[in-house]
């Protein structure tokens, strides 16, 4: 990928982050760690990969979105305001009774929102379901969905994942965000997913693996997603919770609390001091 | 006098996504591995393309739906009632109801008239499930004439539409060339001062019955047919209560929270006078003929009429 593009995206996703502490911070509850862990990859998508249009969110030949990991709305809250949806101040208002940013994602109330999603394992079968959509009415939009690697332990997604190689859904990108923790521990301690990869494999997917956070090998994997025909892709994407914000990374207990003032200023401080540096 | 016309409420749903398929393009029509009995293998052969079995797994399949949906289509997705609203219920409630997006839920071998498969099969629940979803519209079809108007009906509604059918095969009672079916608009389909039977489904065939039973018996009983469970008729049953002070239920459904339960709703809130329900008591069911079965559970013309005598010796001890 392109160096100058590659640092703008980086500059882009470490807003992103900003925002995802903003409007967990005040939201004083929401989840942070799994936010931050796909934030580069998100920002990817929205600036970099989706054919979309902010100006008409619901333009029906866009490409689709779809949280699977539901969760991870503070990350997708704030790509969304980032990219021009709504407003960056609106990220503030979080988890508020009058908000349009509900806890998990409401396709109903905001803007850019393709799919209701939060109760996991089920946004993987509407990705899959608009993916069908395309095929059926003959059209050239794409689906991308991001799974969490603790997700993938519901047996719907397996379901959905049996159904779309079988129709050869090759318009079809699925992200496993392998960030390897889950509420009550590591996902190889609670159940194990593991081998991700290989099971993809045998439900009659093509598989690419990658470390999430350079943008070089995302980018890589999405051209060669888009390439490949007759099958959906699973980008199954080494990631790190928490990534960005030094004393949420890699920790459990970061999954889904809000920082304290004095953490959010901690937090706030380290990633202005890495965009300072991006920008310099 | 002409033979009764008998169908199965299911053989109007395959029927009438056919006729649907010819002038709306944009129907698609889902299926999971049980297209022979739902009766969706109708669509199947009439519009290949536009028919996908998805195979044993009905959460993938409502999520799926649901996606679909968003894509420009109206989504008629099917699966037996229990597998349906029972093992897809949360799918149904947070990728179809919480979006309120254009899927139809076609359920069919909905209640005990399964009959032979047994208690895992014969699903009285549904009803009551569907009911709590938020924005949800839930119509049991009594016949087959209504059947193919709900499925019209549905698909010109904008919105999650929960359609319940029977597997098995019912007498017609509605005139097919003067029928008019409105979402939400009970049907009277005869007055009475006495008591009011609201049925729905399969049993309002019995409440016709029942109410020429006690006919002969000098009570007077209105005869309510229910085909809209979510939203229900208000002032049907608001007008039922005040004009004959006495209603019985009548539903092939668990007397918990299905339309017994609605209609108790209504009236404790607005003119509170006795309801009685006829329907599968708090209970499984199990193998045997499905008349049979019906007969065993109560769900005929001779326990509605035990219940509204009850229920007007209930009207009258109150007096």
């Amino acid at each position: 990928m392109d160096t100058v593009v590659s640092k703008q995206l980086k500059i882009k996703a470490c807003k992103v982050r900003m925002g995802i502490i903003e409007g967990v911070y005040n939201a004083k509850s929401g989840h942070p760690g799994g936010s931050l862990s796909i934030a580069d990859i998100l920002t990817y998508l929205y600036f970099h990969r989706l054919n979309i249009d902010p100006k008409n969110p619901q333009w029906e030949d866009r490409d689709r979105f779809v949280m699977s990991k539901g969760h991870a709305a503070p990350a997708y809250y704030s790509v969304l305001a980032h990219r021009g949806y709504f407003p960056v101040e609106e990220l503030k208002t979080l988890r508020k009774p009058d908000s349009r940013l509900q806890g998990h994602p409401s396709m109903k109330m905001t803007p850019g929102v393709d799919a209701s999603t939060g109760s996991l394992g089920q946004g993987i079968s509407v990705a899959v379901g608009m993916a069908l959509g395309a095929k059926i009415s003959g059209k050239n939009f794409r689906v991308y969905t991001i799974l969490g690697d603790g997700e993938i332990q519901e047996g719907q997604v397996w379901e959905a994942a049996m159904y779309a190689s079988s129709k050869g859904l090759d318009n079809l990108v699925a992200v496993v965000d392998n960030n390897n923790l889950q509420i009550d521990g590591t996902v190889a301690d609670v159940n194990s997913p593991y081998p991700i990869a290989e099971k993809f494999k045998a439900f009659g997917w093509n598989v690419i693996e990658i470390y999430a956070d350079s943008f070089d090998e995302i980018d890589a994997a999405f051209n060669a997603a888009i390439e490949f025909k007759g099958k959906p892709t699973v980008i199954v994407a080494k990631s790190v919770k928490g990534k960005g914000v030094s004393f949420m990374e890699n920790q459990c207990s970061w999954h889904g609390k809000a920082p304290s003032e004095e953490q959010y200023k901690e937090a706030m401080e380290e990633l202005n001091a890495t965009l300072a540096s991006l920008e310099a | 006098m002409a033979d009764i016309i008998k169908l199965a409420t299911r053989d109007a749903y395959g029927k009438a996504l056919v006729e649907l398929g010819e002038v709306n393009d944009k129907v698609v029509v889902l299926d999971a591995d049980l297209a022979e009995a739902t009766k969706t293998i109708m669509f199947k052969k009439a519009y290949p393309d536009r028919f996908f079995d998805t195979g044993i797994a009905e959460s993938n399949m409502m999520s799926l739906a649901g996606g679909l949906s968003t894509t420009g289509f109206t989504v008629f997705a099917s699966s037996f009632a229990m597998f349906a609203a029972g093992r897809a219920f949360e799918q149904i409630r947070n990728t179809i109801g919480y979006p309120h997006l254009n899927v139809k839920i076609g359920a069919t071998h909905a209640g005990i008239s399964v009959g032979e498969d047994g208690a895992s099969h014969q699903c009285c629940e549904d009803i009551a499930l569907m009911r709590t979803i938020p924005g949800m519209v839930i119509i049991n079809p009594a016949d087959d004439v209504e059947a193919r108007a709900a499925v019209f009906a549905a698909a010109e509604y904008e919105g999650p539409v929960y359609l319940r059918f029977g597997r098995l095969a019912v007498p017609r009672i509605n005139d097919a060339d003067n029928y008019n079916f409105e979402i939400g608009k009970a049907i009277t389909l005869a007055e009475g001062s006495d008591v009011t039977i609201i049925a729905t489904g399969l049993m309002v065939n019995e409440a016709i019955m029942a109410k020429d039973i006690l006919a002969k018996e000098n009570i007077s009983a209105r005869v309510i047919n229910m085909h809209t469970i979510k939203p229900i008729d208000r002032d049907a049953i608001i007008s039922a209560a005040k004009q004959t002070g006495a209603i019985v239920t009548a539903e092939e459904h668990s007397v918990i929270g299905g339309l017994g339960g609605a209609v108790s709703e209504v009236v404790s809130e607005t003119v509170p006078v006795p309801v009685l329900k006829v329907g599968v008591e708090d209970t499984y069911g199990r193998s045997g003929p499905a008349v049979e079965m019906l007969h065993i559970y109560g769900l005929d013309a001779e326990n509605i009429v035990k219940k509204a005598k009850q229920a007007i010796e209930l009207k009258n001890s109150r007096a």
